[in-house]
């Protein structure tokens, strides 16, 4: 056989596909989007028994083919051969959740009226024992005509035998599963039910474990209160547990920066390395255990089944801006980066709903932010408590979340009155059964994410940072001038300044914030750099980017340059994918305007509120 | 009576659904969670205080959220 052969995974939402797909691919996975839609493809490598590999793709799970939404539709698509690009999968792995087969058996028969080679993984079968159910898989198999594996993906069991069985699936069609499949939609219900009963040996009415913790998590008065503590600890968290790493991986930086300077002669080469390179990447990589620690929090959120209940108590508080608790997940996933945010809108069906979420969610405070708001309020915001273990540098942060959040709510109001005018959208959507999250899965969540920073870092920011330098670099000073004031980059500065100095910004500041348009987290490498070229004080400059901006910002400034990030013009790739996602240019525009608008006038009402009560 | 007056922790059958009510894809997506005439369900869970919005079903061994403008259009009867 000449061609690679491929496998995918199919399946409801909740029943386990992606832990399997981690247990079957481990590290040899890779994450990318499908080409023309942003659906995440998730493919990795299985090796069969025979040591043949066999590409293994995960597919958003889907309740029917009868796509309600675009994520269900490249299914659909992906598994019936009509997706452009992409190969019919030579076997379909089914996907059923063992304790909740009378359900998840009525996509199963769409999926066999395709008649497709089918292997079906029972899976999550402690669940099913722990909720008293004892199954009878050759019974199952017998009624699908397609073998049934066992499979508890987080222990591992029953792996081998599923890759024996992918290996063995024939690669050739079953030309009568579209007779003996094609029913009603009440008929495939009313034939899951029978074989659901079919293979179940016994039911022992043991209590499941979700009405009880539910009842609190879900409490109208107790459950909100849950969620903001939790997403308090969350945003304190970031902030302090990372301090040790970060200081660690500063120090290393500057280990390295001064090692450069000691081996390499003074001159251009030199002051690339250290001002350039070392200055600008390396202020941005020290925030990465911050980053960790918040994608963290949001993967054990989501594997836990929590994130769905968030979404089911923040419903009401949506739909009072004309959203949906669906629009919270992709929210709240913005913290981390709008990216992935922007991507999960396509599991809300309503085209509106999606527009407005689309629209307001690089309001959300994105890790790439978290750089800029950490220097900045660690060089002019006392690391005081302000009682009961919460610090005064935390509070300014969470404040900062908080302005996000509301400018975003205000907005979505708005957007929802005027733009995306529209009937209110519905709020359906699966509340999953709670799991403990599995560390494996967790650590392959947390290091793709970082991986994609890092990239960012060796990369866009890299680029930025190098083209920033040059601009400030060249022409070179006569004697007695500031560097910045005879480089291209002073000249950008200075024809920005008079629209940002009536907000309070200073000449660096308007330069940082052009090189952050192409990723926000530039704009603590650019300041870095600007200062390190500029500096006449050596020692100063020595000390970093937080001492130039504690010695040489006031307050009001500097709570004017937090005030513009809260809603800051969003990073190039924020804005590829909602062109990508809005499929034109009039949206990205529309959320590019207002966001300048917003980010200009948030800025100068800091500073002018700050300024007259004479901080 | 229709789901949203049902009483908390009570089992009831669905004997009719307004899908006219619905929008297409509400309706489609409540049909393929199994929302449908015949159906078991029971209201568990109710939102945020207030206006109680929205509602957490119990329908076979799934746990579902709807709003109340959905459960007002579905009828049941005490099972």
């Amino acid at each position: 056989m000449s061609r690679k052969r491929t496998a995918a995974l199919l399946g409801n939402p909740n029943s386990g596909k992606s832990a399997l797909f981690n247990a079957l691919t481990g590290a040899r996975q890779k994450i990318a989007n499908y080409a023309g839609v942003t659906v995440e493809r998730k493919a990795g490598r299985l090796v069969l028994p025979s040591g043949e590999p066999v590409e293994l793709l995960d597919l958003p799970g889907s309740y029917s083919f009868d796509a309600a939404s675009p994520d269900e539709a490249v299914t659909r698509d992906v598994v019936k051969g009509t997706f452009e690009g992409e190969a019919v999968p030579d076997v379909i792995i089914l996907v059923l959740d063992a304790a909740n087969l009378e359900q998840h058996l009525v996509f199963a028969q769409e999926v066999l009226e395709l008649g497709r080679p089918t292997v079906v993984a029972l899976n999550m079968v402690d669940l099913a024992e722990r909720d008293g159910l004892t199954l009878d898989p050759a019974a199952l198999s017998q009624a699908l005509g397609v073998p049934v594996i066992p499979t508890v993906a987080v222990r591992r069991k029953g792996l081998a035998e599923l890759t024996d069985a992918i290996a063995e699936a024939e690669t050739h069609a079953d030309e009568e599963a579209h007779t003996r499949w094609h029913v009603t939609l009440p008929e495939r219900r009313l034939s899951a039910k029978h074989m659901a009963r079919a293979a179940i040996l016994s039911k022992s009415t043991r209590h499941t474990i979700e009405n009880g913790v539910d009842r609190v998590l879900l409490n109208p008065w107790i459950g909100p209160f849950i969620l903001f503590s939790l997403l308090f600890v969350v945003f304190q968290a970031v902030f302090a547990w990372a301090t040790p790493f970060a200081d660690a991986l500063e120090g290393g930086v500057g280990v390295i920066s001064q090692g450069v300077s000691d081996t390499l002669p003074e001159g251009l080469l030199r002051d690339f390395l250290t001002e350039g390179v070392l200055a600008g990447v390396g202020s941005v990589v020290v925030f990465l255990p911050q980053i960790i620690i918040l994608f963290f929090f949001i993967l054990v959120m989501e594997a836990s089944g929590y994130m769905a209940r968030a979404a089911f108590l923040m419903d009401r508080l949506m739909a009072s801006v004309g959203l949906s608790g669906r629009s919270f997940i992709p929210l709240l996933s913005s913290f981390a980066c709008a990216i992935p945010g922007i991507m999960a809108t396509r599991s809300i069906s309503d085209p509106k709903d999606r527009l407005t979420t689309i629209l307001i969610a690089p309001l959300m405070t994105c890790s790439a932010r978290l750089p800029v708001y950490a220097v900045v309020i660690a060089a002019v915001i006392p690391q005081t408590s302000v009682g009961l273990g919460v610090g005064l540098q935390g509070l300014v942060l969470f404040a900062l979340y908080v302005a996000g959040i509301v400018g975003a709510m205000a907005v979505a109001l708005v957007l929802r009155r005027t733009v995306t005018k529209g009937a209110a959208s519905g709020f359906i959507m699966e509340l999953p059964r709670y799991q403990l999250p599995r560390l494996k899965d967790l650590l392959i969540g947390l290091w793709q994410r970082a991986w994609v920073f890092l990239r960012r870092a060796g990369t866009i920011i890299f680029v930025a940072t190098i083209a920033l330098w040059v601009l400030l670099s060249f022409p070179k000073a006569e004697a007695g001038e500031s560097q910045l004031d005879a480089s291209f980059a002073g000249a950008i500065a200075d024809t920005l300044h008079p629209v940002l100095a009536p907000v309070g910004f200073n000449r660096e500041m308007s330069l940082a914030i052009v090189p952050a348009i192409a990723a926000r987290e530039v704009a603590v490498s650019a300041l870095a750099t600007t200062y390190a070229v500029d500096a006449e004080d050596e020692e100063l400059a020595a000390q970093g980017v937080t001492a130039q901006i504690a010695a040489l910002w006031s307050l009001p400034t500097a709570l004017a340059f937090l005030a513009w990030f809260v809603f800051a013009p969003q990073c190039l790739s924020t804005i590829a994918v909602a062109r990508r996602e809005t499929n034109g240019w009039k949206w990205p525009a529309v959320m590019v305007g207002y966001l300048f608008a917003l980010a200009w006038l948030a800025a100068g009402a800091t500073y002018w509120i700050a300024v007259s009560l004479g901080l | 009576m229709t789901l949203d007056a049902l009483e908390s922790g009570t089992a009831a059958r669905i004997v009719a659904v307004d899908w006219p009510s619905l929008a297409e894809d509400e309706g489609k997506r409540l049909r393929a969670l199994g929302v449908d005439e015949g159906a078991d369900v029971a209201v568990i869970h109710r939102g945020v205080f207030g206006t109680r919005d929205p509602l957490a079903l119990r329908l076979g061994n799934m746990t579902i959220a709807i709003r109340r403008v959905h459960a007002k259009a579905i009828e049941v009867e005490a099972a």
